[in-house]
């Protein structure tokens, strides 16, 4: 073995590990299914058991579904050819519906109607899931970060998919269902509203998201670093004297002048990754809601630099001008 | 290290980078500091500069006097003004530019309008075609000036200097076609089988954009309106992102039609906003315009000279929707910012910049201050939306 921590896992192999018993409330898991030595390289080395259940079950289905729906609509667009299919895929579309709709549930199914019945699928999907992470957690009698971390990932999902094409009362407001689409349609809704970059709650959320990046790195290579002590020890350590703990703390009090604990390290964590999409959901939210033109909202509020004008003059103002 | 961690150490690099264009790139800065306003370009992936064919022979003073063409030729509707050795020498430069004798075109030489027994004749479609195009010619060398106006300091320095203009070469580059041209998409059917709804397709037209492919039947034939920007708020919601990335796309067919980034008409930080943009937007506006003229005045309103697909004489003139093939940016631009690199070609023929003896237009263009001072005076569009003598 060429490269081994003091908590690199051996892979032991033997009687599989079933987990804890659980009362008649819950559905029966599936597995252990075996062994894998390049799954021990990345995490655990036996995969499973896993807890399906109903929610589980219902999710999945549902998930299907909508992935069925788009499909299919991809599939339908370039006539059924699996050839065109592939060498398109990333071009394919299913669309919401034009803005001549609306916000009505009732769609014709090829001008947007799929695109309706897709998301629906995906949202019950979703919020299914969230369910699931949510009575595991309870089970297991863990606390519920996991199915509120998730919950505001959801939250931004909703907002550009349901919440916001409500209260702008048009369905064209939504993204569309499609790798490159959904990419242009990024792009045309900065532009549409003034630029995004001057959206306050876009900002912020690219401050949690690139911060989330450093605090993972930071905590990822703090704890590496004093592996060697028993580092993933964390708490045990945390009141004794030269331990991997007090190594960690001293290191950034050295080099930063101050440190988090073993404690507020993962609370720092899980909130700059929860308030990456909560503040984003926000940003979105407001956007042609109640800001029209991020960039004339900024230059209004002192929040953008007002740089030297050209002077260009718009020509269709001018007097005799062409139309 | 073991062989196989070698080969991925050496091999996943390689595949990120496969994306990228190597070599160094062309940046110029082209607007206030700190902007992202500058051009870059690959010079090895930049459109050439395309080459001007030298006139036919010089064009003397004493060739412009002399017999009206009108007085030595029949039927001359459109040149009759012009002297007749003045006609001889366009006539000459135009088979040259459209369908050059000794190519492989079809009937090439003065035959691909002309029926060599009775030049007079309109029995060839081409040569009532070649008449309208006279006649736009004239009408862009006229009316659109302020579409090819100067804007750059120096240009500005030598005021009153000549326009480029335009000319049969300027699209036709010796062919009887233009090489870039558009025609209306046929439209989506009501299913989704087959429906792209108009877009979601890696089209040219857009440069391989998953946008609307077909942003030139609204835009540059149809008036439709290309602003999205909304301007204060609360602003009357009526622009769709569906309406905003069909511009996006009218906006990607500018860009590599002319090959050059966003900056070089936009600040980036507010597209919308004129005030920001740089004065080449303004050149770009009236180029709309001109482009909207062009197809509607004089393209499409050729009607039925266009021959039906494939009952014409030289080949497909319309696209597959029926309509005939129409100019876009792409069509005089070919991948250069100015065409032909700018070259002041129409010098060379004066009979293409307008009817002999009317009155010169007095083309003021929106003038570009320097960045310290806006412009104080709101100048006075010249271009007018002139119509079409025939």
């Amino acid at each position: 073995m060429a490269y081994q921590n003091i908590f690199t896992q051996v892979q032991l192999r033997g009687h599989f590990e079933e987990g804890v018993p659980l009362d008649a409330n819950n559905d029966s898991r599936f597995g252990p299914f075996g062994y894998s030595y390049w799954l021990g390289k990345l995490g655990g080395f036996q995969l499973g058991p896993i807890y399906l259940g109903k929610l589980g079950l219902a999710s999945l289905l549902c998930g299907f579904i909508a992935i069925e729906i788009m499909g299919l609509n991809m599939a339908a667009s370039v006539n059924w050819d699996p050839v065109q299919m592939v060498r398109q895929l990333f071009w394919l579309s299913l669309e919401p519906p034009p803005a001549k709709y609306g916000f009505t549930f009732f769609v014709p199914l090829a001008e947007g109607g799929w695109w309706i019945l897709a998301g629906g699928m995906l949202t019950a999907s979703v919020l299914l899931w969230w369910a699931r992470t949510y009575v595991r957690a309870k089970e297991l009698n863990m606390g519920t970060h996991v199915a509120w971390a998730f919950a505001s990932a959801i939250w931004l999902y909703l907002v550009l998919g349901f919440i916001r094409p409500m209260m702008m009362g048009s369905w064209a407001e939504a993204v569309p269902f499609g790798i490159f689409p959904h990419l242009d349609w990024t792009a045309a809704f900065s532009i549409r509203y003034g630029n995004l970059f001057y959206n306050p709650f876009h900002a912020l959320s690219i401050v949690f998201l690139y911060g989330s990046t450093l605090l993972f790195a930071m905590h990822g290579a703090t704890i590496l670093a004093v592996g060697r002590y028993g580092g993933e020890r964390e708490i045990e350590q945390i009141t004794s004297r030269g331990t991997a703990s007090e190594r960690a703390a001293l290191f950034w009090r050295w080099t930063m002048g101050w440190n988090a604990t073993m404690e507020s390290i993962h609370r720092w964590a899980w909130w700059f990754a929860v308030l990456t999409t909560l503040t984003g959901g926000i940003g979105i939210l407001l956007t042609g809601t109640v800001v029209d033109n991020w960039y004339l909202w900024a230059v209004d509020h002192g929040f953008a630099r007002i740089y030297p004008a050209t002077g260009v003059v718009d020509p269709s103002t001018l007097p005799g001008a062409p139309q | 290290m073991s062989r196989f961690q070698k080969l991925i150490a050496i091999g996943l690099p390689a595949l990120l980078l496969a994306g990228c264009e190597f070599g160094a790139k062309e940046q110029e800065q082209v607007g206030y500091r700190g902007l992202a306003m500058v051009q870059i370009a690959d010079p090895d992936t930049k459109a050439k500069v395309g080459e001007v064919p030298a006139p036919p022979y010089e064009l003397t003073p004493d060739q412009l006097e002399g017999d009206k063409a009108s007085a030595v030729y029949q039927n001359v509707q459109v040149l009759g003004d012009v002297s007749a050795n003045e006609f001889n020498y366009l006539m000459q430069a135009m088979t040259n530019w459209v369908a050059p004798d000794g190519s492989n075109i079809k009937d090439a030489g003065c035959t691909y309008c002309h029926n060599p027994e009775n030049m007079a004749s309109d029995e060839k479609y081409t040569k009532v075609v070649a008449r309208k195009m006279l006649l736009m010619t004239r009408n862009i060398n006229q009316t659109w000036k302020p579409h090819f106006a100067g804007y750059a300091g120096a240009e500005k320095a030598s005021a009153g200097q000549e326009n480029a203009g335009v000319t049969c070469w300027t699209c036709h580059r010796g062919k009887p076609v233009p090489t870039y041209n558009w025609s209306t998409a046929v439209p989506d059917p009501g299913t989704i089988t087959g429906n792209k709804r108009g877009g979601n397709t890696p089209a040219q037209t857009v440069a391989y954009a998953s946008l609307a492919y077909d942003p030139f039947t609204d835009y540059i034939a149809g008036k439709e309106n290309i602003r999205v920007g909304g301007k204060e708020f609360p602003t009357k919601h009526v622009v769709s992102i569906q309406q905003t990335e069909k511009t996006y796309g009218l906006m990607m067919h500018m860009s590599q039609g002319l090959g050059v980034n966003c900056t070089f008409c936009h600040n980036s930080q507010n597209f919308a906003k004129w005030e920001d943009s740089r004065p080449q937007r303004v050149n770009a506006w009236y180029g709309i315009r001109m482009v909207r003229d062009i197809n509607n005045n004089y393209i499409t309103a050729l009607g039925d000279v266009w021959p039906q697909n494939g009952k014409g004489i030289y080949g497909n003139r319309r696209g597959p929707h029926g309509d005939p093939l129409k100019v876009n940016c792409a069509t005089c631009h070919q991948g250069v910012n100015k065409p032909l690199g700018g070259v002041k070609m129409l010098k060379d023929y004066p009979a293409l910049k307008g009817p002999y003896g009317a009155a010169p237009v007095t083309a003021a263009a929106v003038p570009a201050p320097p960045a310290e001072a806006p412009a104080p005076v709101a100048p006075v569009a010249s271009a007018e939306t002139a119509k079409p003598a025939a």
